[in-house]
Formats: structure tokens, C-alpha cells, sequence
């Protein structure tokens, strides 16, 4: 009997806690996001995720692993046009036009519009900020943001008598120092080259805007509606490129993506470019020791920056805006952007993350990190505009047909422009 | 005799199949021509009726022609080269030999796989310098080969793989159809003379033809339907070389998000495998006699 009431008063209050509990503001959000380096981002995003829903009852959220990139932008726009959007999920920074564009997303300035709010804003790196504003508002907060660095094998640098300290800084160098790591067997065949540059599809595309930054020319402007592809900036990188195949420092044909590390790790290569967001597949799978630079450049350094920011959706109540807001503040937060930076390889987008005591003890112990991070004022925002993708592969089809050998340069350069003019003339 | 099927019960069992096929086929198609007169719309860009401008746009797109010939060519390789093989394998494991079972599983083994976990093994395999593919290469002294990074050998190291993993499943009709085929003709045959290979020109092979046909027409099917490998393996680089007509359908419509050249490419591809079915039945209403 006395169990029975404890029991029914028990639920009672339990009752009333909840009813309390969901009158305050309640949400259930759905988060979507990709992944797309060789880290355990799943497991991470997944232990943050319940944390903040375990420091918030009231709320719940739902984080759903949805693909690579294009596959979660595409599940997303698809889900949002179907009226069911995720209250908030991780996208490209570069799909920002296409998102403003289908009308899908909100400005996360206009939601977070507090004196607290635009402090928290302007705490984040402004090189990070560049491509998540758009006439004037902010529709994006940084996440996982990355940028390609040169990785080198130092014993590779040594065997060759190379200084392991001083990787290539420039074009010149790197041709120089590739010729002395590249290295054939008896038959002829080379079993290590000197380097590896990722010259197919979307990932060629973002290490190309590197190249050409750093002959001082950018691909798309922040109007979302230029793309400057032919160019002597972009042709001399392609020139660039075939001169690396030319002179045996680099395996001729297209190079995929998604070898690269791998061949790295086997030795196949003495260096590669490729996004910090291996740094840890890296660490965790070397064999022997190695090191990270800045990329090298034409006339100085120069890198793009690439990956993923968080979006707040439309079709949504303002109780499950607020929420998601608060969860991104959570998710960015110098001690879980800093365990979100260490678990993967991703650049923590805030200075305040980097003076917590677990970062500052992470780049003690991995400095190449700290690389990265210099190198970030030298890099200028990647290939972004309306049409993105319809726009982008005029580039990509530029690149492949050179290195693959089926046209020049100049050719293929000019038969891009014209393509991305073409797409991107209704909107001038 | 049946008793009849009520009036009521048989419209019912009529009517839902067909509302699925209305739903899930002939309103999209229709509803994709539609779409092909329009513009592709958005917040900055009002929706428009635009006549046959994407039409036009589809007479004057150099990657299609490329797509184009890059199908019809995977079309035209692994068709016979699939259907050559099933019937060789079929042969093989119809012969009792010892261990036909477990050549059958091997054969067979392929078609169970999902086709996204074949791509991502033979990714491994292609790797130049690291992948299998590179390694037998170098126990011969022969440099690698950049199978998916070069315009040369991309499409045809698609079409290896799609024929690797139809050619167990056909097999399977293969052994059904030999299994079918009477042992007194072969044995009449033999008192005749025949060897071997006479016996299976003259009488294996004309007995298999409905199989053939049938396996041709799946076979057709699947060289325009299957194209998750290249999604995959090439995401149809480089530059096109591996593009197939399907996967450009998708990329025009779900990457780049213009639904009405999207919808353009689908009337094109709906009226091409329209054709080819006409031709097939033709074919097949002709040339194959069932027993």
C-alpha cells in the first residue's frame, strides 16, 4: 500500500517535472552531419551530442550521420524541400549560395542578436568568417574547418639528403627537392615520388584554389556570382602541374583524392598535400617520422580554406531555433571545439580554444598542428559561388582534361570561363 | 475448374498495382516532360515556361555527347563479354568436376555483394603503386597503371568491374537452361560423331538462345541502370571519361540542382529505353521459340 502511493506520487512529480519541463521551451532537434576525413568523427560527434542533451532534458536531439558532403547537403535540400528539414546540420561553407539561394536557411545573426551573442560572433577566426557571411549577415557558424597542408616523410628527406627541418617553400624548391626524392628501381619503375598533388574532382578543385592564391589571384570573389578561372594566376598552375608530372617528380595522369594518405603512409610518395583533417589518420598510421609546412607557393604562401559550418534551418519554431543556437554554442566552445580539433585533425575555429590547457598540451605533443593554424592568414576562401556545382565542374573538367593530357592549358581554361560565364550570367 | 474471382475483389487487385505503377512511373515520366519546358527555378530566379530552350541546351552539350558515347560503348563491351563469360562459367560448373560447389559459390559470390561495397574493394584494387591491380604488375617488372586516373583506362576499368559482378548471376540461368537441355540429343550426336565443340555450336548453343535473349535484355537494363560503382569509384572522372547516362542524370539533377535539364535528361533516356525495348520484343517475339 505504502509502495503503491510512494510509487503514484513519485510518478506524480515525475509528471509534473516533464509538464514543467516542456511549458519552459522544449525542442527536438535533428542534426545532420558528414563526415569526410579518415578520423573517428562519428564517435566524437555522437559523445558531444548526447552531452548536450544530457545538460539539457528539456530538449532532445537526434544527430544523424548523413555521408560525405555532397550527400548530406543533398539529404538536407532534399528533406527541407519536402517541408521536414533538420533543424540544424554541418554543410560546406562553400554551399552557403545554394542554401541562401533555395531559401532554406535563416541568418544565424538574425536569431542571435544579442550584445553577447555578436561577441561570441566576432570570437571566431575571421578567416573562418569570410565565407559564412553574405550581404551583410552571418548564416554560418564554423566547425570543421580545414586547410590542405604539405606533409613530408623526414626519413624519406634524410635517405635523400635533404635537410628534414626545412620542407620546400616554393614551386621552384619543390621541383628541386622532388627530383632528389624520387626514386626508381632497377627496371625503371619509380617506387617513391617525389610528391602528390590530388588533381581530381572537387578535391583537386580546392587544393588548385591553393596554387592560385598563391600567385596572388582568387577563383570566386564573397559576390558569389564572379569566378575567375582564366586567368595567368590559373594558368600558370596548371603549368605548374604538368611541370611536376614533366619532370618526374609527380606520377603523370590524374591523382585521386582519396589514395593520397594511404599512399603516403605506404611510402609510395615522400610528401603529399592534403587537408589537415588527416593530421590525426596520419599520426595515428605513420610508421616513421614526418612533418607538416605550408604549402609551397608561386610567389608566396597561399592555401584555401575548406569544410564545414553549422546552418540553422527555415521551418522551424522559434523554440527549436533557440535550441539549435544553443547547441552550436556548445559544440564551439573552446573545451569541445578542442576536443573536436584533437579527435580529428580539424582546425579549431576560435583563438579561445587554442589556450585551453587540452590544446595547449595537444600542440606540444603534435606540433605540426600548430601549422595549420599560421598558415591560415595566407589563405583566402575556397571556390564559392551561386550554381556552385555546376560552376565548379567547369573548373574540374579543366584540370582533367590537362593532366590527364587531352588539352592545354590556355584551351581548357577558356572553355571554362565560358562555361561558368554562362551559368553565372542570369545572375549578374 | 476455379471457382471465379467476385467482380469487386478482382478491380481491387487490379487497381493497386496499377496505382503503383501510375505513381511510381508514369506520373514522374510524365511529370518530368513537364518539367523539361520549364526553367530551373529558385528564390532568385522566378519560374518560367521556356519552350524547348533545354532542348536546345541538350543538342548543344558536349559532355552528353561524351556520356553518350561513353554508354553506348559500356554498353556495347560488357553485354557480350558478361553473357561470354556466364555461359563459360555455366559450362565449367555443369561439367561435375570435383569442387563444383565451391566454384559455383565463387562464381556466384560477386552478385551477392552489394555493388557500393564491389566498388570500394576494387577501389583498393586499381590503387595505383598500393593497390593489387599495381602489385601483379610489378611481379612482372611493369610499371603501374593509373586505371582510374587516366581518360584511357577509366571507362574500361568500370566496365571490368560491372562485368565481374553480372556475369555469376547470369551464370545462374545459364546452368538452369543447360540443366534443361536433353541428354538423348547430345547422345544422338555423339553416335553420330560429333565432338564436343560441334555438339555445343549446334546443339547447346541454339537450345540456350531464349536464355540468351532474356539475359541480353537484363543485361541492356542493368548497362544503363547500374552506376553506383562510378558514383563510387570515378564520380565519372577523369574528366567524363567514365560519365554514364544515368549517372550524368543524377549529377545534373541532385549535385548541381537543376531539375529541369535534369528532367530534360530523363524524357532523353525514358524515349532511348523505350526504343531499345520495342527493338528487344520485336527481337524476342521473332527469334526465341520456348518449349
Amino acid at each position: 500500500m505504502t509502495i503503491m502511493t510512494k510509487l503514484a506520487g513519485s510518478c506524480c512529480t515525475a509528471a509534473m517535472f516533464s509538464l514543467a519541463a516542456t511549458s519552459v521551451s522544449a525542442a527536438d532537434l535533428e542534426f545532420y552531419f558528414p563526415v569526410g576525413v579518415n578520423a573517428p568523427a562519428v564517435e566524437t560527434i555522437q559523445a558531444l551530442t548526447d552531452e548536450w542533451a544530457a545538460q539539457n532534458p528539456q530538449h532532445s536531439v537526434k544527430a544523424v550521420y548523413a555521408g560525405n558532403y555532397e550527400e548530406t547537403t543533398t539529404k538536407a535540400l532534399t528533406a527541407a524541400n519536402a517541408g521536414q528539414p533538420p533543424q540544424v546540420a554541418v554543410l560546406l561553407s562553400i554551399d552557403l549560395f545554394t542554401l541562401v539561394e533555395e531559401d532554406v536557411i535563416v541568418a544565424i545573426s538574425d536569431i542571435a542578436n544579442t550584445p553577447e551573442d555578436q561577441e561570441w560572433i566576432d570570437g571566431f577566426y575571421d578567416g573562418f568568417m569570410k565565407d559564412a557571411e553574405f550581404e551583410g549577415k552571418t548564416y554560418a557558424i564554423p566547425f570543421q574547418r580545414s586547410t590542405p597542408v604539405y606533409y613530408y616523410n623526414k626519413d624519406a628527406f634524410r635517405a635523400a639528403g635533404l635537410d628534414p627541418e626545412t620542407p620546400p617553400k616554393t614551386w621552384d624548391e619543390m621541383i628541386e627537392m622532388g627530383k632528389k626524392l624520387t626514386i626508381k628501381d632497377d627496371n625503371g619503375n619509380v617506387t617513391q615520388w617525389g610528391t602528390r598533388i590530388p588533381t581530381l574532382g572537387l578535391g583537386g578543385a580546392w587544393l588548385f584554389g591553393g596554387l592560385v592564391v598563391s600567385k596572388g589571384d582568387v577563383l570566386t570573389t564573397d559576390t558569389g556570382i564572379e569566378a575567375r578561372m582564366d586567368t595567368p594566376a590559373t594558368k600558370a598552375s596548371l603549368e605548374f602541374l604538368l611541370e611536376l608530372s614533366k619532370q618526374e617528380v609527380m606520377a603523370p595522369g590524374g591523382i585521386s583524392w582519396g589514395d593520397t594518405p594511404k599512399a603516403f603512409l605506404e611510402g609510395q610518395t615522400a610528401s603529399m598535400w592534403t587537408s589537415t583533417g588527416n593530421l590525426a589518420f596520419v599520426e595515428e598510421n605513420a610508421t616513421f617520422d614526418w612533418g607538416v609546412g605550408f604549402l609551397p607557393g608561386g610567389d608566396g604562401p597561399g592555401a584555401p580554406i575548406g569544410g564545414g559550418n553549422f546552418y540553422i534551418f527555415q521551418d522551424t519554431t522559434d523554440e527549436e531555433r533557440a535550441a539549435a543556437l544553443d547547441f552550436i554554442k556548445f559544440m564551439t566552445s573552446p573545451a569541445n571545439a578542442a576536443k573536436w580539433s584533437i579527435a580529428t585533425g580539424y582546425v579549431a575555429p576560435r583563438p579561445d580554444a587554442w589556450e585551453t590547457p587540452e590544446m595547449k598540451a595537444y600542440a606540444e605533443r603534435l606540433p605540426q598542428a600548430l601549422v595549420a593554424l599560421d598558415q591560415l592568414q595566407y589563405a583566402e576562401r575556397e571556390f564559392a559561388t551561386f550554381q556552385r556545382a555546376k560552376v565548379t565542374q567547369y573548373l574540374v573538367d579543366a584540370i582533367e582534361s590537362v593532366v590527364t593530357g587531352n588539352a592545354e592549358p590556355a584551351e581548357a581554361l577558356k572553355a571554362a570561363q565560358e562555361g561558368a560565364d554562362g551559368v553565372l550570367g542570369d545572375y549578374q | 475448374m476455379n471457382k471465379r474471382l467476385p467482380f469487386g475483389l478482382a478491380m481491387i487487385m487490379l487497381v493497386i498495382p496499377c496505382l503503383l505503377l501510375v505513381a511510381f512511373t508514369h506520373y514522374p515520366a510524365l511529370r518530368a516532360l513537364l518539367n523539361s519546358f520549364w526553367n530551373n527555378a529558385s528564390s532568385r530566379r522566378p519560374s518560367k515556361f521556356v519552350g524547348v530552350e533545354n532542348y536546345q541546351t541538350l543538342l548543344e552539350d558536349d559532355r552528353l555527347v561524351q556520356v553518350m558515347l561513353n554508354s553506348t560503348f559500356y554498353a556495347l563491351g560488357t553485354i557480350p563479354l558478361a553473357i561470354g563469360l556466364a555461359i563459360g562459367m555455366a559450362l565449367l560448373v555443369n561439367a561435375k568436376l570435383p569442387g563444383t560447389s565451391l566454384m559455383r559459390l565463387s562464381f556466384f559470390m560477386p552478385t551477392m555483394l552489394p555493388m557500393i561495397a564491389v566498388a570500394n574493394i576494387w577501389l583498393f584494387f586499381y590503387a595505383p603503386g598500393i593497390g593489387l591491380a599495381s602489385q601483379i604488375l610489378g611481379v612482372f617488372g611493369l610499371p603501374p597503371i593509373n586505371f582510374l586516373g587516366s581518360t584511357e583506362t577509366s571507362l574500361i576499368s568500370m566496365m571490368f568491374v560491372a562485368v565481374w559482378k553480372e556475369a555469376g548471376l547470369f551464370m545462374i540461368f545459364y546452368l538452369a537452361a543447360l540443366q534443361a537441355v536433353p541428354e538423348n540429343l547430345k547422345d544422338a550426336a555423339r553416335l553420330e560423331g560429333a565432338g564436343p565443340v560441334r555438339i555445343f555450336f549446334n546443339i547447346v548453343l541454339p537450345l540456350l538462345r531464349p536464355t540468351t535473349i532474356f539475359v541480353a535484355v537484363n543485361a541492356l537494363i542493368n548497362a544503363f541502370r547500374l552506376v553506383d560503382h562510378v558514383i563510387v569509384m570515378t564520380r565519372g572522372g577523369p574528366n567524363n571519361s567514365s560519365a554514364l547516362l544515368l549517372y550524368y542524370v543524377y549529377e545534373v539533377t541532385f549535385s548541381q540542382r537543376d531539375f529541369a535539364y535534369g528532367a530534360t535528361l530523363t524524357v532523353l533516356m525514358v524515349c532511348l529505353l523505350g526504343v531499345l525495348a520495342a527493338v528487344q520484343y520485336w527481337v524476342l517475339n521473332r527469334k526465341a521459340h520456348y518449349q
